[in-house]
């Protein structure tokens, strides 16, 4: 019987997925036993030809890191789409747009401006910009557009189950993979990890006081953490309740908050809105002068509320910025 | 106006539309007292009914939002006068970080507003549901759900017809 | 039909109401019936004539039967005025009836649009969305919690004894707690009221010696409520009750140990008589003090230093108790927890401070009184015997009263304490009575709106009493002319007149107002009540509910809730026994379905939600480390469910899905 085909890609994203794939260390070996690899290229060399020249439907499953921010990942995510039994949202910026997102702020052209013009380290004095066609000793090669808007991919294409996380563990990785060899799947539309918050699983759960009202935000280089303490009754946004769970609550071992990669659970509409209105409704003045005095201290709420999840978030994008007029 | 859908031009034929939270013991009371004294308002807000604006969740206001109103306002009892002690001061310190991050996402400030209105200020739900209708109309449609759409048109095939929000909670709610 | 939220075979009924020409002049009402009739899940949709009336009702009973429906929408008025009504009619047709929602297109439409399209297309989208919203309703049961029949009366002023006597005659038993060492309250210290000239004694005494002696009070003076947990119909309070040094139980009040006690004379400033008169270490507070104990003053008496038991003295007041026993030194304050099902508080006022209007000359000029003082001297059984003596051994031939002291004034209390016109006009009364002297009134307006009141004042200028109209300047003894040497003068502008005057008397009665007990916030937050702006505690509504508070079973009588005379405090304790006494015979309350639950299998435990309760009705799970909302204590406020960071926690009736469907429905286009 011949082995299941699993695809693994990468759109816009940082490569840290990748990374949590070959984490698996030992483990990997006993999926790469199970499996054919057919797709891979951060570590195999594959054509997309190959792919194209699969039957649809052929690829058991695709792990599908990395947001959709271009044409070609556009056209990537609709052919994996075609070629896959089950199309995998894998980690945060698949998964609901996660730090890429973030570009939902900003017009394209001040982000292209700024990274091949304005940047600190750009050389480019003749401020070249990448054309989407030129011509070379005779040839018309094309480059990618890039998108406007930075979509999660389900906003692009239909999308069987997610794995979150930036990146997600291998421990849930893993989980998930196992589920799908052994054909034991959730509903269509599962989030492959627990759905409730990440304070459950937290180690300094127990040592938050049942009163934590907000005098002040701090930000963790204003001042030294207690390494025990909830950061949330040290003053510190600290995402952990509105973020869903999964991660074995690593981020606070190290002594930094949560900042939300797992996303919220699946009876929220917006983690962002939600973080929002908890953290806000224990600020302990009542005044606004000094309300926003304490609010002060998030100086930049969409960043913080949404580090990995503008683009899934119910309002998406900046509602300003220029659509794609002119194509 | 049997069509409600907003034309994202001005043609003259748009008008706001303005999803309104009352809590139920100041102003939601309070607009029916401006019914009951038959004062004469813009019909551009559709209320929902809470008890109280501290039940204002912040994804109600980003829902509206986002499925095309153009405004969002919420009443709520003065200072020391809610029914349950401190649920406006709740919505308020929402309200102003809120707003704060609304306007970072375009969204300008006059779509977003807080007011206090008593069971007796009949009079006051008139001005301002009048005064955001005129400020509202004065900045033009949001229509998010058109600028979405919009925006998509830069991808090869439209987007996902479901929307993957999240799956419904019956099973461990019921 | 469409599967909602796990619900199969939604069936929805609607039905729009033409309120006569209220709604339908100004909503095309068949347009919206036949808009709704095509919306998802909808099986009927009808427009009548009155669906509040009685065919209205059954046409919504009857549909129920004949096609199967299993939820309701009505849109009509406002749902403050008939949700009640179609609930009821949605009951009788046999189905859960919180299966219901209601639309306001009254109220919030026809009565406040002009144009008819406008109305009409707002209408629709309303209804769309009570359509939307219904689908995801579900069945709620309403609670029946038991009422316990005790109740509490906070107060012992004739507000309090009135209160607990109406209900304790009803066969309710009744704790009266007081915080002084013997009930009366205010109304104790006065002469006689006004507009009658009733002598105060006389009416109040009976009632106190009732209260003292009804099997069914269980009278606590010297007391305190210093907490209180719970909620309507099942409160529990505890009492600080402080030590008398005198056991209630076994004293009979025969005031021996007075007589003998070391000192010989009473030495110490006596607070009934306003510090006016004296009394010894171990006294009674006045003759008509109820419960009769004495008590032992441990400031003063020489058996304690600072509080603490010496053993100094000889101890002749524990020789002549004798046998009795009734004395011990060592008595201790003890906590007592009570439960009760209703509570009235009715804790009074406090006079105002007249330390704050220095230009009065109070404390300066010792012919300077306050009104109360001038009660108890003209009172027969004061410090001086009603002999109207100054406190420079002077009689009096010329008295100014001065109104509106603390009332009415920017400056200190805007509020008319509306008592003091009268009481000003009963002391010049007196006063004149007892003295033969002048006697000027400076007010700024008389108000004089009861019975009987007008023609009191009548009478007042009928007995040569003068009135100057003119808010008074200042209180001074710098006199510019002989006659005014060795006097107080009164400078005011008589507003009447026209001119500024100085008046020479021999005394000032400032009419002080009515102001809310210093300690009035924590009484409030004891009893979770509100204050208004000026710290009475605040009715649920000034027309409707004047008596209720905004805590279900807490009732308000007499002054704590703003200055009232002796009638209106009386009138509004049988009020507010009568409302103790409604939650008490029925039984049971009714709580609206509108609660909070937290789902425990999602909670995190992050305790976000904890803090933010103003009942304290949400605790954590010891056990489990998750939230737990108290459902008896929790009022539906739905705050903790807008901050659960991850949505564990739901309100019955304003369910997030209920609310989404309702935002969605709204703005959905209609297309028609």
């Amino acid at each position: 019987m011949p082995k299941p085909k699993v695809a693994f890609y990468w759109c816009a994203s940082c490569g840290g997925c990748e990374e949590t794939v070959v984490d698996l260390a030992e483990d990997i070996l006993a999926v790469v036993e199970k499996v054919d690899i057919v797709l891979w290229p951060v570590a195999l060399d594959f054509k997309y030809r190959d792919v194209e020249a699969m039957a649809d439907q052929s690829i058991v499953a695709t792990l599908l890191n990395g947001a959709i921010r271009s044409s070609e990942q556009e056209a990537m995510a609709r052919l994996l789409r075609r070629k896959s039994r089950y199309l995998i949202a894998y980690g945060s910026c698949a998964c609901t747009g996660g730090i890429p997102s973030l570009a939902n702020q900003f017009p394209r052209e001040q982000i292209l401006k700024f990274n091949y013009e304005d940047a600190p380290s750009v050389v480019n004095e003749a401020k070249t910009r990448p054309q989407l066609v030129f011509e070379e000793e005779g040839r018309r090669p094309h480059l990618p557009e890039l998108h406007h808007v930075v979509r999660s991919l389900d906003q692009v294409v239909d999308v069987d189950y997610y794995i979150p996380g930036c990146p997600p563990t291998p421990k849930i990785t893993q989980a998930a993979v196992t589920a799908l060899l052994d054909g034991r799947l959730p509903p269509k539309g599962a989030v492959l990890a627990p759905d409730i918050a990440l304070c459950e699983e937290c180690p300094r759960r127990d040592s938050k006081p049942t009163n934590v009202v907000f005098t002040a935000f701090k930000r963790t280089h204003q001042q030294l953490l207690d390494p025990q303490l909830c950061l949330l009754a040290q003053g510190v946004v600290c995402m952990g309740p509105a973020t869903r769970q999964g991660c074995g609550a690593q981020c606070l071992a190290g002594n930094m908050p949560c900042t939300g990669c797992f996303g919220g659970t699946d009876r929220i509409k917006d983690q962002g809105a939600k973080i929002l209105s908890s953290l806000c409704a224990n600020i302990e003045p009542k005044e606004v002068a000094d309300i926003n005095k304490v609010l002060a201290g998030i100086p930049d709420p969409v960043g913080t509320f949404y580090r990995y999840g503008l683009a899934k978030s119910l309002l998406r994008r900046k509602v300003d910025l220029p659509g794609n007029n002119g194509k | 106006m049997e069509n409600e859908t907003p034309p994202t031009s001005g043609n003259g034929s748009w008008s706001p539309r303005i999803i309104a939270f009352f809590c139920n013991w100041c102003t939601y009371t309070a607009a029916d007292l401006a019914g009951v004294s038959r004062l004469k308002y813009a019909a551009n807000t559709r209320t929902i009914r809470l008890m109280c604006s501290g039940r204002v969740d912040p994804q109600f206001i980003l829902e509206a939002f986002a499925k095309g109103a153009d405004g969002v306002l919420i009443g709520g009892c003065h200072p020391n006068d809610c029914h349950y002690a401190e649920g406006n001061y709740k919505m308020l310190r929402r309200f102003q970080l809120l707003k704060r991050m609304l306007k970072d996402l375009g969204i300008a400030e006059e779509r977003f507003r807080l007011e206090w209105i008593s069971a007796a200020e009949g009079e006051k739900v008139k001005s301002v549901i009048n005064d955001m209708v005129k400020k509202i109309t004065a900045l033009g449609p949001l229509d998010l759900p058109g600028k979405v759409a919009d925006w998509d048109r830069e991808m090869t095939e439209p987007a996902p017809a479901v929307e993957s929000a999240p799956v419904e909670t019956e099973v461990a709610h019921a | 039909m469409d599967k909602v939220n796990g619900n199969h075979d939604v069936r929805i009924g609607f039905y729009v109401c033409n309120c006569g020409t209220n709604i339908a002049a100004m909503v095309d009402v068949q347009a919206v019936a036949k808009y709704v009739a095509a919306l998802p899940n909808v099986v009927v949709s009808r427009d009548y004539k009155y669906m509040c009336s009685d065919p209205g009702q059954e046409l919504i009973q009857k549909d129920i039967k004949e096609f199967g429906l299993n939820r309701i929408v009505v849109a009509a008025c406002s749902p403050l005025l008939h949700e009640h009504t179609f609930r009821s009619a949605v009951e009788a047709g046999g189905l859960n009836p919180f299966f219901f929602h209601m639309v306001n297109i009254r109220e919030h439409d026809s009565w406040v649009h002009t144009d008819r399209d406008e109305a009409t297309a707002k209408a629709k989208a309303l209804a769309r969305a009570g359509i939307r919203r219904v689908a995801r309703h579900r069945a709620l049961e309403v609670k029946k919690v038991p009422v316990h029949p005790d109740v509490l009366v906070v107060g012992g002023g004739i507000a309090g004894i009135h209160a607990a006597l109406t209900l304790a005659k009803s066969g309710k038993k009744v704790y009266l707690v007081e915080r002084e060492p013997s009930i009366g309250g205010h109304m104790a210290k006065f002469d006689k009221t006004f507009p009658t000239l009733d002598c105060a004694a006389c009416i109040l005494t009976p009632k106190m010696s009732e209260v003292g002696a009804h099997e069914n009070i269980t009278l606590w003076s010297y007391s305190e409520v210093v907490k209180m947990d719970g909620y309507v119909g099942n409160f529990k309070v505890t009492v600080r009750r402080k030590p008398r040094y005198v056991l209630e139980d076994l004293c009979t009040g025969c005031q021996e140990c007075i007589s003998h006690c070391v000192y010989k004379e009473p030495k110490f400033p006596d607070a009934f008589n306003e510090h006016l008169g004296k009394r010894k270490p171990v006294y009674i507070p006045f003759p008509q003090a109820t419960p009769q104990v004495v008590l032992i003053d441990p400031e003063v008496c020489l058996n304690f230093r600072r509080g603490v038991l010496t053993d100094k003295c000889k101890k002749p007041c524990v020789e002549a108790c004798g046998d009795r026993k009734a004395i011990d030194f060592k008595q201790k304050e003890e906590l007592k927890e009570i439960k009760v099902g209703t509570i009235i508080v009715a804790t009074g006022f406090k006079t105002f401070d007249v330390g704050r209007m220095p230009q009065y000359g109070y404390g300066r000029y010792p012919n300077v009184y306050t009104a109360l003082e001038v009660e108890r001297l003209v009172n027969a059984s004061g410090p001086t015997a009603g002999d109207v003596l100054l406190r420079d051994g002077h009689h009096p031939k010329s008295i100014g009263i001065i109104h509106c002291v603390g009332s009415r004034d920017k400056n200190t209390n805007r509020w008319c304490s509306r008592v003091c016109c009268m009481y000003s006009m009963k002391l010049a009364h007196l006063l004149k009575e007892h003295t033969e002297a002048e006697i000027y009134n400076f007010y700024i307006d008389i108000r004089a709106p009861g019975k009987g009141y007008e023609e009191f004042y009548d009478k007042l200028l009928e007995e040569g009493v003068h009135f100057i109209r003119g808010r008074v300047g200042e209180v001074t003894d710098w006199a510019f002319i002989p006659e005014e040497e060795g006097k107080l003068v009164i400078r005011v502008e008589d507003t009447l007149a026209g001119v500024v005057r100085r008046i020479p008397v021999d005394m000032v009665v400032l009419a002080t107002g009515l102001e809310p007990h210093a300690d009035a916030q924590n009484v409030r937050r004891l009893f979770n009540m509100s204050c208004g702006t000026e710290g009475f505690f605040l009715e649920r509504h000034p027309k409707l509910a004047p008596v209720n508070t905004f805590t279900d079973g807490i009732f308000l009588a007499g002054c704590c809730q703003s200055p009232k005379d002796i009638p209106d405090s009386v009138a509004q304790a049988g009020a507010a026994a009568a409302e103790a006494l409604v939650l008490i015979d029925t039984g049971h309350i009714e709580q609206e379905p509108n609660t909070a639950y937290v789902v425990e299998a999602e909670c995190s435990g992050c305790k976000s939600c904890i803090p933010l309760c103003p009942y304290t009705a949400i605790s954590l799970l010891p056990d489990k480390k998750k939230a737990y909302i108290n459902e008896a204590l929790c009022k539906g406020c739905g705050t903790c469910v807008a901050a659960c960071p991850s949505g564990s926690i739901v309100q019955n009736l304003f369910e997030d899905a209920e609310i989404f469907s309702e935002i969605d429905g709204l703005l959905e286009p209609t297309s028609v």
